[in-house]
């Protein structure tokens, strides 16, 4: 019976030891982080963990089922503004934080109809649609939008001891790990094998039996459920949301997040997201060459390493672990 | 009278003007093996096409177990069991042989939601242990983990037709399983396919040109030309028919 061992331990997460060693030590220093960082690095690394999971739930739908979509900035709205409106009314964090998932996941279910019979460029722009029209509902709407001022979110008080931006982001490090777990259970699971199959080849999919309609349809789901919650965590970090928080161009940041991080890749997700994230940082006296940056980053991924940044880092890997020999 | 297993009457389909198949009946016994021949172009690949239900015939009949699957979707008639290879392979390209095996068994699988997002594998398990012995049985181990793109093609041919028994269907649909192979391979192939008849008990509907190898597998043979059934009956028989003599020879 060891075979049967043997096929269990394959499907570990953590499958060797050098992986739990490099992982243990990444947490440890995440952890660490609110007595190593200034606020500054606190604020930016929190916005990396939550950006992370929205950019895990595109790759999910762009990278794994192969299906693009660029209205990611309407799930962010939705998620923040149900968010926003379900703190306002007393209802707890986390529940506040499923509903931002729940009703943006909904919306991804409505959007990924139309979309089941559209591919390529026509469904990029449906979905580009989207996103614009989920924006001008927001600015049109004071009731929704919460009117000029955009709608407060009522902090919530930190526990044990905690400053408040540690413990916001110890909050958002959480949710990200958790998300980060779901989504390498998802792409391993049955589910995301069918995901794969119909990026990998949509005929021989249906001919095994995977029924494109749902899967497709799940994907969308899946990956605004993410984003929703994106939008949520973003919206509580801030302390408030207004719909110029959620233009075409975070649409556009997500989407770049995903290629340079690298398609289909979990980790690839945070690295991209880290990008995103991080380059406008470093640029911030020369705002405006913050496009430039990315256009030429997508240029160089796309030219020399498809794979993005996990392509890249593994590569180096393999270069170390063989080294000297090479 | 006993249900046959798959019973096809006066099917039809065309394109444009073109008319692929122009009204074919024929029907398949449990654990037969019914080659399908005809020269380029005579429809083969296009009944196999209507038959799982990437094409939606015109008119006719596709009746399997007893029940009408004509016009029902591709995912419905896997579902059903009827398993299919493909003429120019179709398989999940970045994924590895394992996973593609796995996939075979979509159909096979007890699906559920919470097992996928918390880890719990032990449906996995169960079917892992049935891919492990298609793997076996096709001899595949020295590329279990590979990605397929990256195995040979005949490699490939046999990780399609794995794929397509994995999902242990009553009917198999091959299309020409020996295009391309060595001679080995071709018959390596063969030998498999009269194998699985036996051990998995299934009907095979087997399209090929390579005549000699064909006549050798078959019970019955049936040969196609310009959508219409030219000849039917023992391998021996058909390639003897002048009909078909002519058919291939005005082709080649
Ligand atoms: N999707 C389609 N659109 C238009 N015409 C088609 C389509 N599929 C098949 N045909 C036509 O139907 C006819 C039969 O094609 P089919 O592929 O079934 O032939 P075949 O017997 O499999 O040939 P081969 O031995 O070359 O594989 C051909 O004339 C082909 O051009
Ligand atoms: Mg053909």
């Amino acid at each position: 019976m060891d075979l049967v061992e043997s096929y269990k331990d394959e499907m570990r997460l953590i499958d060797k030891p050098w992986k739990g060693f490099w992982i243990g030590l990444l947490l440890m220093a995440l952890l660490l982080l609110p007595w190593l960082g200034d606020e500054y690095m606190i604020y930016m690394v929190s916005l990396v963990c939550i950006y992370s999971i929205g950019v895990q739930g595109q790759n999910i739908l762009i990278g794994y089922t192969g299906q693009i979509s660029l209205g990611q900035a309407g799930f962010l709205a939705i998620g923040a503004f149900t968010l926003g409106h379900l703190s306002r009314l007393g209802v707890p964090v986390l529940l506040g934080l499923l509903g931002a998932g729940l009703a943006a996941g909904l919306f991804g279910l409505v959007v990924g109809f139309p979309c089941l019979r559209l591919k390529g460029p026509y469904l990029a722009i449906a979905t580009l649609g989207f996103g614009i029209a989920v924006y001008e509902v927001f600015v049109n709407s004071q009731t929704l939008s919460g009117g000029r001022m955009g709608l407060i979110v009522p902090k919530f008080s930190p526990l044990f001891g905690l400053s408040g931006s540690a413990f916001y982001y110890y909050f958002s490090l959480l949710i990200g790990v958790v998300f980060t777990l779901v989504s390498f259970n998802i792409i391993s699971s049955y589910i995301g094998r069918a995901f794969i199959a119909i990026r990998d080849n949509d005929i021989a999919a249906e001919a095994i039996g995977v029924n494109l309609t749902f899967y497709k349809l799940l994907s969308f789901v899946v990956s605004s459920f993410y984003t929703g919650v994106q939008g949520g965590l973003y919206g509580l970090l801030m302390g408030y949301v207004e719909p110029n928080m959620f233009t075409f161009l975070e649409s556009v940041t997500l989407f770049i997040a995903v290629i340079i991080g690298g398609l289909a890749s979990v980790e690839g997700s945070i690295m991209g997201a880290a990008f995103v994230i991080l380059v406008p940082h470093i640029f911030s006296s020369y705002k405006e060459l913050v496009p430039v940056a990315f256009g030429i980053s997508i240029l160089l991924v796309l030219i020399f390493e498809p794979l993005g940044l996990y392509g890249r880092w593994l590569k180096i890997r393999l270069y170390f672990r063989n080294w000297p020999f090479r | 009278m006993a249900v046959k297993l798959l019973s096809v009457n006066s099917l039809a389909i065309s394109f444009g003007g073109i008319r692929a198949l122009g009204g074919i009946d024929f029907e398949l016994e449990d654990q037969e093996i019914l080659a399908i021949i005809g020269p380029n172009g005579s429809g083969k690949t296009t009944l196999i096409n209507c038959i799982t239900g990437i094409y939606s015939p015109d008119r006719g009949q596709v009746i399997f177990e007893g029940e009408s699957i004509a016009g029902l979707s591709p995912d419905l008639v896997a579902q059903r069991g009827i398993a299919r290879t493909f003429q120019n392979i179709r398989l999940f390209n970045n994924m590895t042989v394992l996973d593609n095996l796995m996939l075979g068994r979509h159909v096979k699988f007890r699906k559920n939601p919470f097992h996928a997002v918390l880890r719990i594998r032990k449906e996995e398990l169960v079917h892992r242990e049935r891919v492990e012995e298609l793997i076996d049985f096709l001899d595949l181990h020295a590329y279990r983990k590979m990605r397929v793109v990256d195995c040979p093609y005949g490699v490939q041919k046999s990780v399609e037709l794995g794929r397509a028994l994995a999902m242990e269907p009553g009917l198999l649909l091959i299309d020409e399983p020996f295009a391309g192979l060595t001679s080995e391979e071709k018959e390596e192939t063969a030998y498999r396919i009269t194998e699985i008849r036996g051990k998995y008990k299934t009907g095979i509907l087997l399209i090929e040109h390579d005549l000699r190898l064909v006549s050798k597998l078959a019970d019955r043979m049936i040969a196609l030309n310009y959508g219409l059934k030219i000849a039917e009956g023992s391998p021996q028989e058909v390639q003897r028919n002048p009909g078909v003599i002519s058919a291939y020879l005005g082709n080649e």
